[in-house]
């Protein structure tokens, strides 16, 4: 007859095993069996909402991406990228779209850095639209939580339709008729705010004849 | 329709659905912390895992068998990260450097789910579905283990049993998270959350770039995250990444996941104590400073203060644009009155206003209405301490639900009261005092202070938020705040634990007409009176010198 273990001991490996049990059922059965039913019943969605064009991958719907031209140096980091006037422009992002580093600015509602870039931003967007800088809207100014934002405000898209109209030779109402389309509501008509998804609409951009 | 009245509508909305479900879901809780019949699944579990389901403990051995679970959690989940390299699904990533692999453990465990790393670049899938979301479950069931503890120490007299972990733990993970989680967490692919083990897969975009769509098995963290008011995002930009939180219904839908499970509880506590009305007065105080704090986040985020958000027009920054102003207020003021710490906007971007009421919802001790579990243990010590502080008032012994609240229960009170603002107010101390630490603030000033003071509020109420500027991912960080989680979670059990015993050992006192009502409009204001004035005496010198000095600047 061995002796019986001390308490201590026998609690700790009455508690190994719960966890080791608890592992098996909600780290791997339960991550396992929504993967399979997701896969089945849902397979686009759950597969990151890839969509395509000309049958070849261009992104994911709920991703936004960045539409710049090419850099004159490429091997030159402190270059920065300037946007391509034939596309419409994604909201401003810390991390510039970057699918491995999702994240905000972080930066306080009195931080001069933010102050400042705010500015920048609204002069920016004002020349290269054309418009007024009072009219440039607050979604423009402003870097998204995740810094992969696909949408825009609808007050932003049509900011950009006479230069996107310009630089592709395509009629405003074509354009305006394409951001009536890819504009999402508010899920349920009124949950969350409503935009414009920057992804699709450059898409169907792409695909105009 | 207005944005205005969209942002009323989302309110309106979740107190609906969340009132819908405090009965059935309060009840269904109450009847399996209760019944006497096991399972045929949990009889077999208790068998592998060598316990008595039949066996109560007293509250130390209760308390062993919890801090067990929790220390063979932490050294777990150590070593998977620190080993993931060798293991399947590491997604090229890295062993885990060990004091972020401390951090990270810890963070889990005690259900805070503070994180210095980046989702994305440091954890592979394993360690995030056989680690981290495991931790999201049991940390979850361990708060309510202990508060389901608590109430049996009000509702059993003249004993010193005061139930099982090992059951509780057992029903609360297989009869209530599991099936909830596996619910909603199909709803939540059928939105758009991605469910896959694919790692990082390389697209070239039509403005000539190549970008990275991520992977994994969000979907399935991503409920649990929610529902077990735990936090911790799968990607760095948490609940404002697309992934995890695709459109303004799913946004909706993690709100009201990420309370429904707090806001049920105080039923769950009515029906135990066999008088429903106790359950009544509790959550009415939940809601009030859940509806007034929701309110004006809502309004100090409208109002777009600082100067450069005044400069910008609205408080964007950091905010997704499927969200808008409204619902990331609705989420900001939730996370951070429960212990969850889930964001869908950067809170660092917040207005000063909004900014330090994230602050001010945590350092009232996260109970309206809380983390699961922990916002209901902790209501009740406050009840405990308004009943005594009538009793002071008319000069009688108090008495709460018939057990009588001597020095001895007053002594467990009120330790678990100091504990937490100890830790917070030393820690933030110490920061501000080394010169190294108090470089790691990314704003500089009264919100760079901000910065600091959030994150040791944030980890001693294992709430798991963060003004994310500041840079945490540094030895002395990772250390502090690890212990600071550590002991802002197990301190105050201990001395739940404690009181449960003593109050199970009682033989109750019949109820005199000198017996103050506590399901009456008068106690659910002295209750939130108690609330208000202990936070604000407590904290208010240091909120003077960071959000309330930004905001009047």
């Amino acid at each position: 007859m061995s002796k019986p273990l001390p308490t201590a001991v026998r609690t700790h490996a009455t508690a190994l095993r719960m966890l080791l049990v608890m592992t098996v059922i909600l780290g791997l059965a339960y991550p396992l069996l929504v993967t399979g039913i997701g896969q089945v019943a849902f397979a686009s969605k759950a597969n990151g909402s890839i969509v395509s064009s000309d049958g070849k991958e261009i992104g994911s719907s709920l991703l936004g991406q960045n539409y710049n031209l090419p850099k004159k140096n490429p091997d030159d980091p402190k270059e920065e990228a300037q946007p391509d006037p034939k596309w419409f422009q994604p909201r401003p992002a810390a991390n510039g779209y970057d699918g491995k580093n999702s994240g905000a600015s972080n930066l306080g509602p009195n931080s001069p850095d933010l102050l400042k870039l705010v500015e920048d931003r609204r002069a920016a967007a004002a020349a290269f639209d054309g418009v007024d800088p009072a009219t440039v809207p607050v979604d423009a100014l402003t870097a998204s939580g995740s810094s992969l934002d696909p949408n825009i405000s609808v007050a932003y898209a049509k900011e950009q339709v006479a230069r996107v109209a310009k630089a592709r030779n395509l009629s405003a109402d074509t354009l305006n008729g394409l951001i009536a389309k890819y504009t999402q509501g508010r899920s349920l008509g009124f949950l969350g705010q409503d935009g414009v998804n920057v992804v699709l609409l450059n898409k169907a951009l792409s695909e105009q004849k | 329709m207005s944005s205005t009245l969209a942002g009323w509508l989302q309110a309106v909305a979740l107190v609906g659905a969340l009132a819908l479900c405090y009965r059935p879901l309060g009840d269904y809780i109450a009847k399996l912390l209760t019944t006497a019949k096991h399972l045929r699944v949990e009889r077999g579990l208790y068998r592998v895992i060598g316990v008595d389901g039949d066996a109560d403990q007293r509250w130390p051995s209760y308390l062993r068998s919890v801090l067990a679970f929790s220390a063979v959690s932490l050294l777990f989940l150590y070593l998977l990260q620190r080993t993931q390299q060798w293991l399947l699904l590491s997604v090229d990533n890295k062993a885990v450097e060990a004091h972020t692999a401390w951090n990270t453990a810890v963070s889990f465990v005690t259900n805070t789910n503070w994180q210095s790393y980046s989702g994305e670049s440091t954890m592979g899938h394993l360690v995030q579905m056989a680690g981290l979301a495991v931790q999201n479950f049991v940390s979850a069931a361990v708060g309510i283990a202990i508060v389901a503890a608590l109430i049996r120490g009000f509702t059993r007299n003249r004993t010193d049993r005061i139930g099982n972990f090992w059951v509780d733990l057992t029903r609360i993970v297989l009869r209530l998270l599991l099936p909830l989680s596996i619910v909603f967490a199909l709803v939540l692919v059928a939105n758009g959350v991605i469910q896959n083990f694919h790692g990082f897969h390389d697209i070239a975009t039509l403005g000539g770039d190549t970008q990275s769509i991520p992977g994994g098995p969000v979907a399935s963290q991503e409920a649990i995250k929610e529902l077990g008011t735990n936090g911790g995002g799968f990607f760095n930009a948490n609940s404002a990444h697309p992934f995890e939180n695709p459109n303004g219904f799913t946004n909706w839908l993690e709100i009201f996941l990420l309370l429904v499970i707090s806001f049920a509880l105080p039923r769950t506590f009515g029906k135990m104590v066999g008088d429903n009305r106790q359950g009544y007065a509790i959550v009415a105080v939940m809601g009030l400073f859940w509806v007034a704090s929701a309110a004006l986040m809502t309004l100090a985020e409208q109002h777009h203060g600082g100067a450069a958000l005044q400069a910008a027009g609205g408080a964007m920054e950091g905010k997704e644009q499927r969200f808008g102003i409204a619902a990331s207020s609705l989420f900001a003021t939730s996370t951070t009155l429960t212990s969850t710490g889930a964001v869908d906007a950067a809170h660092d971007s917040l207005t000063p206003f909004g900014g330090g009421l994230t602050i001010f919802n945590m350092m009232l001790g996260e109970i309206a209405p809380g983390g699961t579990g922990s916002g209901l243990y902790g209501m009740l010590i406050l009840a405990i301490v308004a009943v005594f502080v009538a009793g002071l008032m008319v000069g009688r012994t108090p008495e709460y639900l018939g057990k009588k609240l001597g020095s001895r229960e007053m002594k467990f009170a009120s330790l678990y009261i100091l504990t937490t603002p100890t830790i917070v107010l030393v820690g933030t101390g110490l920061a501000m005092a080394l010169p190294g630490e108090r470089a790691g603030m990314l704003n500089s000033g009264a919100h760079g202070f901000s910065e600091v003071l959030y994150a040791f509020t944030s980890a001693s109420n294992n709430n798991g938020s963060a003004f994310g500027g500041i840079t945490v991912n540094t030895e002395w960080y990772d250390t502090t705040l690890g212990l600071a989680m550590l002991f802002g979670r197990f301190l105050p059990m201990v001395f739940v634990l404690a009181l449960a015993g003593s109050l199970a050992q009682q033989q109750p006192v019949p109820a005199t007409p000198g017996t103050l009502p506590t399901h009456k409009p008068l106690f659910v204001g002295l209750l939130s009176g108690v609330v208000l004035i202990v936070v604000g005496l407590t904290y208010f010198p240091a909120l003077a010198l960071g959000p309330i000095a930004e905001g009047l600047h």
